[in-house]
């Protein structure tokens, strides 16, 4: 947005859209929000990303509010159009966790919940045009606005990192530290010579700590990296619309195609996030891979 | 693309949720479902279960009506038996009492022709008396003669 007056190049365009509304300390212009990404960037680490905080925060908030409400009326009778609704959902989840959770735990099932039906919401914010909401903000002199906060890499690894923890807390618990440890350098190079024990163990260590970083980690990019690649291509249909009438048509009808795709990719992603995390905690559960 | 601190934020939010999805939010709509199921498993065997009388009640109802109907048949056949013998032993009773009446009958014809025979021994010894008197006139002794003719009159 350097361009003053002029209007943007579709650099500066593209650009604008992959930024978030960074607020940090600057060492330059101290405390406040970050006026072009390259400021954004030179914040470093203890800055935050308040669009993309507030999004996902409100939305959770609309997702237990609106559950709440649901279960807070519920009753065992004929139950109302909402009620039926959240129970379908619950339903859904429900068959899921059991499909792929063997062990008793009370908090796997509304930790699935939660990330279904949140990082769905997250997702469906890609379906609002694309440059609705960042003008709009833009003429309130808020200068970024990314309104699609999976795509946001911090987000997706924020809850990606939530889940690894609570996939180290559940070894930890059920294995014990020593039963962890024995996981980790057990398997899967065995031998009866003891003296190479310790070198497969030192091998088996290193394959293992890959393998178990390796789930939040794809957990977190598999989200990030669909609805990035899919924002983008928002954007780059977006750019059409102001390159003539023809173009602007053809934009049209591929911002409707990909929109349609899109409505399976935004239930997709968080139903892939949602089997992925009960599967790693039940594999978390269980003594043998 | 920065990594900062949003990280940290999600995670606490993130947290946040779920903590709040499995204390006010999962557990009573899961309530609510298993209590439904078990509503509907309930009925579904309370149903089952009144069929399942319906069906021994109807058999009951079949078993007593046959013993009835057995009874019934058994009460007819005894009233049958019971009304033959009533008119056999009025039969008997009747035959017995014609009998009786009969023989009072023949009695009483057999007294009066008794009767009958004696006023007319009477009659005819009065009167061969009389026509002896008449032609013997008056040289036999009424008296020596009447108690022969009495003797006479009783070989008659």
């Amino acid at each position: 947005m350097a361009s003053g007056n002029e209007l943007p190049t579709m650099e500066e365009h593209i650009a604008h859209h992959l930024t978030n509304l960074t607020f940090g300390y600057h060492p330059e212009t101290g405390l406040g929000f970050a006026m072009t990404s390259s400021e954004a960037a030179e914040m470093g680490f203890w800055a935050i990303h308040v669009d993309s905080m507030l999004w996902s925060i409100g939305l959770g908030i609309l997702f237990i509010l609106s559950f709440r409400v649901a279960a807070r009326h519920a009753t065992a009778g004929v139950p109302g159009g909402w009620q039926n609704f959240v129970e379908w959902i619950m339903d859904f989840v429900d068959e899921n966790v059991r499909g792929s959770f063997k062990h008793k735990n009370d908090m796997v099932a509304p930790l699935a919940l939660t990330i279904f039906v949140w990082v769905f919401l997250l997702n469906l914010m890609d379906l609002v045009p694309v440059d609705l909401i960042p003008y709009l903000a833009y003429l309130a002199g808020i200068p970024y606005m990314k309104i699609v906060p999976t795509t946001d890499v911090n987000v997706t690894v924020g809850l990606a990192l939530g889940v690894f923890i609570l996939i180290i807390y559940y070894s930890l618990k059920i294995k014990g530290p020593v039963g962890f440890i024995k996981e980790l350098t057990g398997i899967p190079f065995q031998t009866s010579i003891t003296v190479i024990k310790p070198i497969f163990w030192v091998i088996n260590f290193v394959l293992e700590t890959i393998n178990l970083i390796a789930k939040p980690v794809s957990l977190a990019l598999r989200l990030f990296g669909n609805l990035y690649a899919a924002e983008m291509i928002f954007i780059l249909i977006g750019v059409m619309y102001s390159a003539g009438l023809v173009l602007g048509l053809v934009g049209g009808v591929l911002h409707v195609g990909w929109a349609i795709f899109h409505i399976l990719v935004v239930p997709l992603q968080a139903f892939i996030f949602m089997v992925l995390t009960v599967v790693y905690i039940d594999m978390a559960y269980s003594e043998d891979h | 693309m920065n990594i900062n601190l949003t990280i940290i934020g999600q995670l606490l939010a993130f947290s946040v949720f779920v903590w709040f999805t499995m204390r006010f939010v999962w557990p009573p709509l899961s309530d609510a479902l298993e209590t439904r199921r078990r509503k509907i498993a309930e009925g579904l065997a309370a149903a089952e279960r009144g069929q399942n009388e319906q069906r021994l009640a109807e058999e009951r109802a079949k078993e007593v009506i046959k013993q009835a109907k057995q009874q019934a048949a058994e009460i007819i056949a005894a009233a049958q038996k019971r009304s033959n013998d009533m008119v056999e032993e009025s039969k008997t009773t009747a035959r017995e009492e014609g009998e009786r009446i009969k023989e009072a009958a023949h009695a009483d014809i057999e007294q009066e022709v008794n009767r009958a025979r004696e006023q007319l021994r009477k009659q005819l010894a009065k009167l061969v008396v009389q026509g002896a008197e008449q032609i013997l006139a008056k040289e036999i002794d009424a008296k020596v003669h009447g108690d022969l003719l009495k003797n006479l009159a009783k070989r008659l």
